[in-house]
C-alpha cells in the first residue's frame, strides 16, 4: 500500500549495530539540585534506526524529558555517548525537531510563520521554506488556516501546528515529548493515525515519549520501557503489526497481547504511576 | 450591545440619584457652599472654567507634565528591565540602584526636586517620570523572565542568537506585562504631577485646586478635581485600547 515498505520494517530490535541512526550507549544524568545530587538517568542504552519509530514509555518522573533534552544536545550527559547520524552529540543540534505536551507557539505569529519558526532561529532563509511550509500545512491537514493565529485554533489543531514546525527543517530525528497528552480522548485516536501518516510520508525517524501503552503499540516499530528512577530501560519490544495501522489494529490479538505484556511489566514496577 | 446600553442606563440612573441626593443633603442640612457647593455651582464654574478658559492652561500644564514624565519614566523602565533581564552583572550593579530609589518615597522627594529644578515644567516631568519607572520597570524584568523555557529551548536548539531569542520570543511575550503596567503608571503619573503642583507650582490643576483652598472657593476646586479625572479616564481608555489591540491574541 505504501511506496516506502521497508521504512515499516522494524530494525532487528536493541542490539546496538552500527547502522543505528541514533545510538545512545550507557548515558548517565546526574542533576545538581538544592537537596544534592540527583540520578536522573543511568545506564540507558537506546538505539532508533533510519525511518524507525521508537516510543519510549515510562511512569512520570523517570527521566524521559530528561532523555530528550540529552538527545537534542541542550543538555551534556554526565556520562555516556549519544550519536546521531555519525556525529557525536555535543551541542545544540539543529538536525532534530521538537514537539512538546503543549503546542507552545508564538500566539503573536500565524500558523504559517509559526512552522517557520526553527528556519528563522537558524537565520536560514525563511522565503526559501515558505513551500515546504506550507507543503508540510497541507499534510496535517492544517493549509486553509495559514494566516489563522493559535488562539483561532483548538488544542488539536494547535498541536498539528506543532508538528509541522517540528519538521519544517527536514530534522534527522524527530523528537516528540507526550505530544498528544494534553488532548481529549477523540481528538487523540485521529492525532495517532495522522501521525503514522505524517511518519510515513516523510523520510524522519521519530523518538516518541508517551505515558499511554496502547499509543505506544499502535504508533511504533519498538517500545522501549522505562524503569522508574534512575531511568533506564528496562525491556524493549518488538511491535510486528502489519502497517498502515487502522481502527482494526487496535482489535487485533496481538495488539492485545502486546499491550497486555507491557501492562504487567509497569504493575511489577515499584511506585509506578503509568 | 444589549449589555453596553443596559450598563449606560444604570450608570446614568446611578449619576442622577447622586446628584440629587447632593442637592437634597445640601437642603436638609442647609449645608454651607464653602463645605459643599451644588452641582449647579460646580457646573457653572466647569463651564467658565473651560468655556470661558481659564481652566485651559492649567488643565494643558498637568496633561505636559504627566504625559512628558510617563513616556520618560516607562521608556527608562523598560530599558533598565530589559538590561536588568538579559545582562547578569549589569543587573547585580543595577538592582541595588533602583531599590534604594525606590525605597525612598518619591512625594518625600519631591520637594528637592523643586529645589533643583524649579517650580516649572521640568520639576514635574521629573517627578512624574520617577514615580512611573518603578512599575514599568519591574514588570518589564518580570515579563521578559516569564517567557517559555520550551520556545527558549526551540531556539537555543537552532543556535539562534540571544538577540533574535529576544525579538522573536521574549519581548513579544512581556508585551502584555509592560502595557498593563503602563495602565498603573499613567494612573500614577497624574498624582506625581498634581503632588509636584501642590508643592509649589506656576500653573497646573493641581495648583489652582491649591491656591482656590486658601479662599475657600471649593465649587473651582471641584472643576479641576473633575477636569483631572475626565483626563485619567481618557488617557487611560487610550491605553486600555492600544492595550488591547497589541496585545491581540489574548483573549478577554
Ligand atoms: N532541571 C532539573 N533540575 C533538577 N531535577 C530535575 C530537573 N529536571 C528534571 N528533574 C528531575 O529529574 C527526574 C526526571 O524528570 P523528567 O525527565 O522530567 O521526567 P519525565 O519526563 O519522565 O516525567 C524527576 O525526578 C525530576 O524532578
Ligand atoms: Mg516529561
Amino acid at each position: 500500500m505504501q511506496a516506502v515498505p521497508d521504512a515499516t520494517t522494524p530494525a532487528s530490535a536493541g542490539g546496538g549495530d552500527a547502522a543505528s541512526h541514533l545510538a545512545i550507549e550507557g548515558v548517565r544524568l546526574v542533576y545538581d539540585t538544592s537537596r544534592g545530587p540527583l540520578v536522573a538517568l543511568d545506564g540507558l542504552d537506546l538505539q532508533v534506526g533510519r525511518r524507525e519509530f521508537v516510543s519510549v514509555l515510562g511512569p512520570s518522573g523517570c527521566g524521559k524529558s530528561t532523555l530528550l533534552k540529552l538527545v537534542t544536545g541542550l543538555l551534556p550527559p554526565s556520562a555516556g555517548r549519544i550519536t546521531l547520524a555519525g556525529a557525536a552529540v555535543r551541542g545544540p543540534r539543529p538536525d532534530v525537531g521538537i514537539v512538546f505536551q503543549q503546542p507552545t507557539l508564538l500566539p503573536w505569529r500565524n500558523v504559517l510563520n509559526n512552522v517557520l519558526v526553527p528556519i528563522r532561529a537558524r537565520g536560514a532563509s525563511v522565503r526559501a521554506h515558505r513551500d515546504k511550509a506550507l507543503e508540510l500545512l497541507k499534510l496535517v491537514k492544517l493549509d486553509a488556516f495559514a494566516r489563522h493565529y493559535p488562539h483561532e485554533l483548538s488544542g488539536g489543531m494547535q498541536q498539528r501546528v506543532g508538528i509541522a514546525r517540528g519538521l519544517v527543517h527536514d530534522p534527522a530525528l524527530l523528537l516528540m515529548d507526550e505530544p498528544f497528552a494534553a488532548l481529549d480522548a477523540m481528538t487523540r485516536e485521529t492525532m495517532m493515525d495522522e501521525l503514522q501518516q505524517i511518519w510515513m510520508s516523510t523520510p524522519t525517524s521519530i523518538l516518541f515519549i508517551t505515558h499511554s501503552i496502547p499509543e505506544a503499540v499502535y504508533l511504533s516499530d519498538r517500545v522501549a520501557v522505562m524503569g522508574p528512577r534512575p531511568g533506564r530501560i528496562v525491556e524493549t519490544v518488538a511491535v510486528d503489526l502489519p502497517r498502515p495501522r487502522g481502527l482494526e489494529t487496535m482489535a487485533d490479538p496481538r495488539f492485545i497481547e502486546l499491550t497486555t505484556h507491557l501492562r504487567s511489566l509497569f504493575r511489577e514496577m515499584p511506585e509506578a504511576e503509568a | 450591545m444589549a449589555e453596553g446600553l443596559k450598563l449606560a442606563a444604570a450608570s446614568l440612573t446611578t449619576f442622577v440619584a447622586l446628584i440629587l441626593a447632593w442637592e437634597g443633603a445640601i437642603l436638609l442640612f442647609d449645608l454651607p457652599a464653602y463645605v459643599l457647593p451644588r452641582p449647579g455651582a460646580i457646573a457653572e464654574a466647569l463651564s467658565r472654567g473651560w468655556i470661558g478658559g481659564f481652566l485651559w492652561p492649567h488643565a494643558w500644564f498637568t496633561l505636559q507634565g504627566a504625559m512628558i514624565g510617563f513616556a520618560f519614566g516607562a521608556v527608562a523602565g523598560i530599558i533598565a528591565g530589559m538590561i536588568v533581564a538579559e545582562i547578569r552583572v549589569a543587573s547585580l550593579a543595577i538592582y541595588p540602584i533602583v531599590i534604594a530609589i525606590q525605597s525612598m518615597p518619591t512625594v518625600a522627594v519631591a520637594p528637592l526636586i523643586i529645589v533643583y529644578f524649579g517650580v516649572g515644567l521640568p520639576s514635574k516631568i521629573v517627578t512624574v517620570a520617577l514615580l512611573c519607572f518603578f512599575p514599568v520597570f519591574v514588570n518589564t524584568v518580570a515579563g521578559l523572565r516569564a517567557a517559555d523555557p520550551r520556545l527558549i529551548d526551540l531556539y537555543r536548539a537552532a543556535s539562534a542568537s540571544r538577540l533574535r531569542m529576544f525579538l522573536d520570543v521574549k519581548f513579544p511575550g512581556a508585551i502584555d506585562h509592560i502595557m498593563s503596567s503602563l495602565q498603573i503608571a499613567l494612573v500614577l503619573a497624574f498624582v506625581g504631577c498634581v503632588v509636584s503642583e501642590f508643592i509649589a507650582s506656576t500653573a497646573g490643576l493641581g495648583h489652582i485646586i491649591k491656591s482656590f483652598a486658601n479662599d475657600l472657593n471649593v465649587s473651582v476646586m471641584f472643576a479641576a478635581i473633575l477636569s483631572l479625572a475626565a483626563m485619567g479616564a481618557i488617557t487611560g481608555f487610550a491605553v486600555t485600547l492600544a492595550h488591547r489591540r497589541i496585545v491581540f491574541w489574548r483573549a478577554r
